[in-house]
């Protein structure tokens, strides 16, 4: 077999609380113009989690036909608006490509829960046959993959990824092994919706969301003062091709996927050590690279203490101690589970575009023991040619991803 | 008399229960228009079915639906033939 074209990434598709659209989402994030804000999809004041990243305006008629809506989860609305973006960002014109040489894989950490609450209380008030035919459907994790799949004619390798928040960052890496075995394009990365009151409630049952009321100091990852974290909604899809295809047909890439590595936390209690050390190292690896080949670390940002301290251990051990800039500009979108290992590689493909680390807004000062050099105040301007985003899905997922500028 | 389930309630199900473009209307040709043309999948059907028959109290088998609700036309005509049925 022939050496393997790198997998690039093409097309960004953001419908995130920083905004809808990849250049609003952008200089939302230059700026640390923040997405949280109180809930307001529903009265929150009985929840002891009152505030969230919200999608600003999002209106899926503006997206979508009248004909589908109804029949899917806005998380899917959301998904195919960002889908839609991406192909258009890339370029690529699905009709004219065969069918099976083109896979949707989406990450999905709550499936349809807005549309599964409003049918099971169809079921509980008014009995079975009141729930809509497309229960069997709209809730479900695969239904975001499928709806792409139909809306573009992509009947490749298809798939969902369900592992919290490591999820966007597998699909990228699933991706890149398609693109290895004869698929010509991936429309991956990963989304989540789940801002209604069974999905609130849902996220509540982990006991790690922030409580405190106020949108500046709820999610303070790296902060000593850390105090839990925010939910938010939304993500990003993000377009994968081969580099050569994309080469042949002029195409223009933000970035090549250049290393990524998965793996799974030992159970609690075990002497064995947590998985993000060493998928970090395995990532780096797979992408041939030395730490400090890396210019800039997009962190998993627990804001609980105790993750964030895992976190800042597992960079430190590899990287030493504050020797690469760490960034977390989740803390202007909440955790997005799904969509947010999805935003932030967005935001690092921009940050290699545009030779800026974004900063994270909400920490006052980075814990002195965590010993990371993180990106506080503003921005930085400098040149990145590598940046590694890390996700950690509850239940212990972990999931590192290296980006490249693209040759 | 008008018939008890006409145009205007189908289309009101389909905007409601199942998705319709906004600038839809079920008149002339459109009427007569197999729904699989119109992009309506068995699922959908099977959502029509389940909608007139908790709004009208009519039973529909799946069978029904799929052979004798092909168009708009053929499901308003049928759903009343099932009603006047059911009158009498």
């Amino acid at each position: 077999m022939p050496p393997a074209s790198p997998a690039v990434i093409t097309g960004i598709g953001v419908v995130a609380p920083t905004g809808i659209g990849r250049d609003a989402h952008w200089q939302a994030v230059l700026a640390g113009k923040s997405g949280i804000g109180r809930i307001s999809r529903f009265d929150p004041s009985p929840y002891p989690v009152r505030l969230a990243g919200q999608v600003p305006g999002f209106v899926a008629a503006e997206h979508l036909s009248g004909r589908l809506i109804p029949q899917m989860d806005i998380w899917t609305h959301m998904s195919i608006a960002a889908a839609d973006a991406a192909l258009a960002d890339a370029g690529v014109e699905p009709a004219s490509l065969p069918e099976y040489d083109m896979a949707v894989v989406t990450a999905s950490s709550s499936g349809g829960t807005e549309f599964g609450q409003t049918e099971m209380v169809n079921l509980h008030r008014k009995g079975p046959h009141w729930v809509g035919a497309y229960q069997s459907i709209a809730w479900f994790y695969a239904a975001t993959t499928g709806q792409i799949s139909i809306r573009h004619g992509m009947r490749g390798p298809c798939g969902v990824i369900c592992n919290e928040q490591a999820g966007g960052l597998d699909t990228l890496g699933h991706a890149r092994r398609l693109l290895r075995t004869g698929t010509r394009l991936v429309v991956a990365g990963g989304l989540d919706a789940s801002l209604c009151p069974f999905g609130l409630t849902a996220q509540l049952a982990n006991g790690l969301l922030s409580t405190v009321d106020n949108p500046q100091h709820a999610y303070r990852p790296f902060d000593a003062d850390a105090c839990g974290y925010l939910p938010g909604e939304g993500g990003a899809i993000l377009l994968v091709e081969d580099a050569a295809a994309v080469r042949a047909r002029g195409g223009r890439a933000y970035g090549t996927v250049a290393g990524y590595a998965a793996g799974f936390d030992p159970p609690p209690g075990s002497s064995r050590p947590r998985a993000l050390r060493r998928v970090i190292e395995d990532a780096l690896a797979d992408a041939g690279l030395a730490p400090d080949d890396v210019d800039v670390v997009f962190a998993d940002a627990a804001g609980v203490p105790a993750d964030d301290l895992a976190e800042a251990r597992a960079i430190t051990e590899v990287f030493g101690p504050y020797a690469v800039p760490v960034t977390a500009p989740k803390t202007l979108t909440g955790r997005l589970y799904a969509g947010g290992g999805a935003l932030d590689v967005a935001t690092a493909l921009l940050s290699m575009r545009h030779g800026v680390i974004p900063h994270t807004p909400g920490p006052v000062r980075a814990a002195p023991e965590y010993a990371v050099d993180l990106v506080l105040s503003e921005p930085r301007e400098r040149p990145v040619s590598h940046a590694m985003v890390l996700a950690r899905g509850y239940g212990g997922f972990a999931a590192a991803l290296v980006l490249g500028r693209p040759a | 008399m008008a018939d008890p389930f006409g145009m205007t309630e189908l289309t009101e199900i389909l905007r409601t229960s199942i998705g319709l473009d906004a600038d839809v209307r079920f008149d002339g040709e459109l009427a007569e228009t197999e729904f699989a043309e119109l992009g309506y999948d068995s699922l959908a059907m099977i959502e029509l079915a389940s909608q007139v028959q908790r709004r009208y109290g009519v039973r529909i088998t799946d069978e029904a639906v799929l052979d004798q609700m092909r168009s708009p036309r053929e499901a308003v005509d049928f759903v009343n033939s099932l009603l006047a049925g059911k009158v009498a």
